[in-house]
């Protein structure tokens, strides 16, 4: 939390900051993430940026109390831009004593520990694994630690509500959200209305509780002299508009949604659930008024297949995933690639590889993506690279999908597909056409004839005239018919592979940021644009030269981009892999590059990525 | 029944219409060919536009069946068949989506496929052809190979049990169960025409002979000759009776049926087939007969009506539409909004 030294005029308790990280941690069923969504709209909604970082463990309820059952959300907001979820936490709140001992690593030096006492009794103590009871043994010395017993004081605040003690113990996170609101300077109005809408018409009892909570915790801060002061963050500056707070899961959903509308067609996803993209199938399905098929498969195999179904049949089709199901959809994805049907695959990457990390985010399945697949077998790649920004890469997958008549992947990340920031709301009537490919003309149908784009026609059943057969099976070109001819595999892998480099034609030219003069490049792709964008903008304050290039189209790669990248003497590619981006453009671009590395289901911090980009600048000096 | 499916209209077309252009490549003597044959002479009855007509199959000898007939046509990937259908049923109603699809196919590698296209009663034609072997590669056990088959994979002899494709489809939950033969056109093209009339799901099990690896598997009871002795036929609302009338099939039990001698104008003491019985037990029963010691049945095992997946889909769209007209600017804006 960077504090000015001036106090606010009008009240001399008021301490103004430009920004500030928090992190609600809490046993699983404490409402964490709850909480942390709360707070993040009362931020967004006072015109902060914000980033956040949900981060939650893969069992549902693990046993109540030990470490692995923590759940935490973080939240940077500020009156700056916002590119990150922030590295150090300025406050951490701490319901129990395995969410102090997992989180407490990263609260910095003279942050802020709110913890409940309730939280720590011996047996909290015991699952956590301390031997002695960190909130009495000095070990907290660093740290301006609260101590509440916020359990109890809820308990007390939500007795006239008449609910259950173990319901009104429950409302400790509304508790603990009402005194983050007071520290911060913020009204709980919103929440107040968020729990009405939520809980008044079907619990009025827990509805009264929560509320009776929040204010609560707010009064007891404003009058209790528990903090030194409050702060106040200023609104940050941003292009005119309006906003709305958008997860990256949220924007993807949205951005199919558009397309749909966008391309004329029905559309139609076929999904199975996997941890971290199944809110895109939730949240497709909730918007059935649109004319949208949801259909959840019997496994990801069905996902793939009733999709390239609904496309042959003439549906915008889509099919949504994380890698272990990218795996199971690659014969599915090579048939899409044979038959040259549209398809969007979108692939929510977690930490592999087979089952992984399911709730950590990583960029591992970027090669899979790429050549996952039997024979020679291109699909074209596109990474979405902040939560927003998902909605704009689905759209444009959306787009090549359709206009090239060819599956699309679309990668985006744990990371970015639960975490939010603010997002300008776009214009419906500004967004892109999107074209196809319908053919209706018996006299001049061939199913492999192509266009300049090298697109076949989308000859769709129920057109009289042009009944046809695809499959597997090589085609012949033109006409589609089986072919086993040597010369015709050659012709048809050449069409298919022209097909898809030809997209290039459309990808913008590449954006270099930072300082184009740099002798050093960062070239990044997907989830970790804002970290990296962070780190240049901290070198280039240092007086540090470096240049950053964020890759949005993997394949076909820019056409520029080998031009761009001679012009430096060290490229170096970040990446949550063990460097795939870095050997696939290696191998396309002759170039050699460094790389950082980080497999850790984390996001990069932007202080590692500072220490590794001094570390190369010294070695290459 | 026919008239009603949206597929249809009223157009003259011939079996001609439904040859493709390509040449036949199956081997001479496969019984493919008559089911080839008894489809094209099949869906000309059924007063559907060309158009209308999607046929999707998996991999196998006989998936490649839509390369034959000249109508809309996915050859797909191995045990697909059925996802690709039901995507492309539930994505356009108004076609009607026949699946080729075998034992290896449906049974094997797409089992999972198989059965939740049966339990969600997707308005798929499913035509199984059952050879008990696998073609394509050349002559390997397939899932439903008798116990004790020498192939190239089981060269002392096959060890698995063969699975019973119609007590699958009926434990599915499937809502229309029948089992014909390659060698009995007219019996053949019968069941085509009622599996075309019902609506949801329909799955066939055409009994077919690999001419190469599995040569005259079902011959012993489905031979012209033996036939008439060891085939029993189901036919809704008649006597359950065979051999000419000779023996019959009567309850023996809880649950199980026996066969039994019939003298003359005995036919009453043989239970009535009912394929749209409510539990199934009746089905169930009869699919448990096997080669020799009972009568194999030809026939529809199981007919009922459920809610058909795509009108179920489609009702809770329109009624989703009705609820909230689609605004997709309203949509993006979402709920908590603030201007800068």
């Amino acid at each position: 939390m960077h504090e000015t030294a001036t106090a606010v005029a009008e009240s001399p308790k008021v301490v103004e900051v430009e920004s500030v990280v928090i992190r609600f941690a809490g046993d699983s069923g404490d409402g964490m993430q709850l909480t942390g969504n709360q707070f993040t709209d009362s931020a967004a909604f006072l015109g902060n940026d914000i980033a956040t970082l949900p981060d939650y463990p893969a069992e549902i309820r693990a046993p109540a109390g030990t470490v692995a059952g923590v759940s935490a959300f973080q939240l940077h907001f500020a009156s700056l831009d916002v590119k990150t979820p922030g590295d150090e936490i300025d406050v951490l709140v701490a319901m129990n004593a395995a969410a102090l001992k997992v989180n407490l690593l990263d609260l910095h030096k003279g942050g802020i520990l709110l913890v409940d006492t309730a939280g720590f009794g011996e047996k909290d103590l015991e699952k956590a694994a301390y031997k002695e009871n960190p909130l009495e043994n000095g070990s907290l010395g660093d740290y301006r630690v609260i101590k509440l017993d916020i359990t109890e004081l809820t308990t007390k605040a939500v007795a006239e509500a008449g609910i259950s003690s173990k319901n009104a113990a429950r409302c400790k996170n509304f508790y603990t959200l009402g005194m983050m609101y007071w520290l911060y300077d913020r009204s709980c109005e919103a929440t107040l209305k968020w729990i009405e809408k939520k809980f008044a018409t079907k619990n009025p009892d827990i509805a009264k509780a929560n509320e009776l909570a929040l204010t609560a915790g707010f009064n007891y801060c404003e009058t209790v002299e528990l903090f030194q002061s409050s702060y106040r963050v200023a609104k940050a500056p941003a292009a005119p508009g309006t906003y709305r707070r958008i997860s990256g899961n949220e924007a993807a959903a949205l951005g199919l949604i558009a397309a749909g509308q966008l391309s004329g067609r029905p559309t139609f996803l076929g999904s199975y659930p996997i941890t971290p993209a199944t809110d895109i199938l939730q949240e497709m399905a909730a918007n059935k008024n649109f004319g949208i098929r949801t259909f959840q498969a019997e496994d990801e195999i069905a996902g793939i297949a009733s999709a390239i179904g609904a496309s042959f049949a003439g549906n915008f089709a889509v099919t949504t995933t994380s890698g272990p199901g990218l795996c199971l959809k690659s014969e599915g994805l090579n048939l899409a690639v044979m038959a040259e049907l549209p398809l969007v695959v979108v692939d929510v990457q977690r930490g592999g590889p087979s089952t992984g990390l399911p709730t950590k985010t990583e960029q591992s399945d970027l090669l899979q993506a790429l050549s996952g697949r039997n024979g020679d077998s291109p699909v074209p790649v596109i990474a979405a690279s902040t939560p927003g920004d998902c909605f704009w890469a689905a759209l444009e997958a959306s787009k090549v999908a359709l206009e090239s008549m060819t599956p699309v992947i679309l990668l985006t990340d744990g990371y970015i597909a639960n975490g939010a920031e603010p997002w300008m709301i776009p214009d419906v009537s500004k967004l892109p056409s999107i074209a196809n490919h319908l053919h209706t003309d018996p006299a001049t149908f061939k199913a492999y004839k192509r266009d300049e784009k090298g697109a076949r026609p989308w000859a769709i059943p129920g057109t009289p005239g042009l009944e046809h057969r695809i499959g597997g099976l090589e085609k012949q070109s033109i006409t589609g018919n089986i072919s086993y001819d040597s010369d015709n595999h050659q012709i048809m892998t050449h069409e298919r592979h022209d097909k898809v480099a030809k997209i290039a034609d459309v990808i913008p030219a590449t954006k270099v940021e930072g300082d184009a003069d740099a002798d050093l490049v960062l070239v990044s792709w997907g989830g970790t644009y804002g970290s990296v964008s962070s780190a240049v903008d901290a070198l280039l304050d240092e007086g540090v030269k470096v240049a950053h290039v964020h890759l949005r189209w993997i394949n076909p790669l820019p056409k520029d981009l080998a031009g761009i990248l001679a012009k430096y003497k060290t490229v170096v590619v970040p990446e949550l892999n063990m460097g795939q981006l870095r050997q696939y453009l290696m191998g396309k671009l002759g170039i050699p590059m460094k790389g950082i590395n980080k497999i850790k289901g984390k996001p990069f911090k932007v202080s590692e990525l500072l220490t590794e980009i001094h570390a190369i600048l010294k070695e290459v000096r | 029944m026919i008239a009603e499916n949206p597929a249809s209209a009223s157009v003259a077309l011939t079996r001609k219409d439904f040859q493709s252009d390509q040449q036949v490549k199956w081997c001479p003597g496969c019984g493919d060919y008559s089911i080839l044959a008894a489809l094209q002479t099949t869906l000309p009855k059924l007063g559907i536009k060309k158009e209308n007509i999607a046929i999707i199959s998996g991999i196998g000898c006989s998936s490649r069946f839509p390369y034959y007939m000249d109508t809309y046509g996915f050859h797909t990937i191995h045990g697909r068949a059925c996802a690709v259908a039901t995507g492309v049923k539930a994505a356009n109603p108004e076609l009607s989506v026949w699946v080729i699809t075998g034992d290896g196919d449906a049974l094997s590698i797409g089992g999972n496929h198989t059965m939740h296209a049966l339990r969600r009663n997707v308005d798929l034609k499913i035509m199984m052809f059952n050879n008990e072997i696998y073609g394509l590669t050349k002559g390997q056990f397939s899932p439903t190979s008798t116990v004790g088959l020498k192939t190239k994979t089981s060269p002392m002899g096959n060890i698995d049990l063969p699975a019973n494709p119609i007590a699958l489809a009926l434990g599915s939950g499937a809502t229309f169960v029948a089992r014909t033969a390659d060698n009995d056109v007219k019996h053949l093209t019968s069941i085509l025409e009622a599996a075309a009339a019902h609506k949801g799901t329909a799955f066939i099990e055409i009994l077919q002979n690999c001419v190469i690896f599995n040569d005259g598997a079902h011959d012993d009871f489905y031979s012209t000759a033996n036939r008439k002795e060891k085939v029993i036929y189901l036919e809704d609302g008649k006597p359950l009776t065979y051999a000419g009338g000779t023996k019959g099939i009567a309850a023996s039990g809880f649950g199980t049926l026996a066969s039994i001698d019939l003298a003359e104008g005995e036919e009453g003491k043989a239970i009535v087939h009912n394929a749209a019985e409510p539990t199934g037990t009746l089905a169930y029963a009869l699919s448990r007969f096997s080669h020799p010691e009972m009568p194999v049945p030809l026939g529809i095992f199981r007919k009922v009506e459920a809610p058909v997946y795509h009108e179920s889909m489609d009702a809770q769209i329109e009624a989703a539409k009705a609820k909230k007209a689609p605004d997709l600017q309203k949509l993006l804006s979402g709920g908590v909004t603030w201007k800068v």
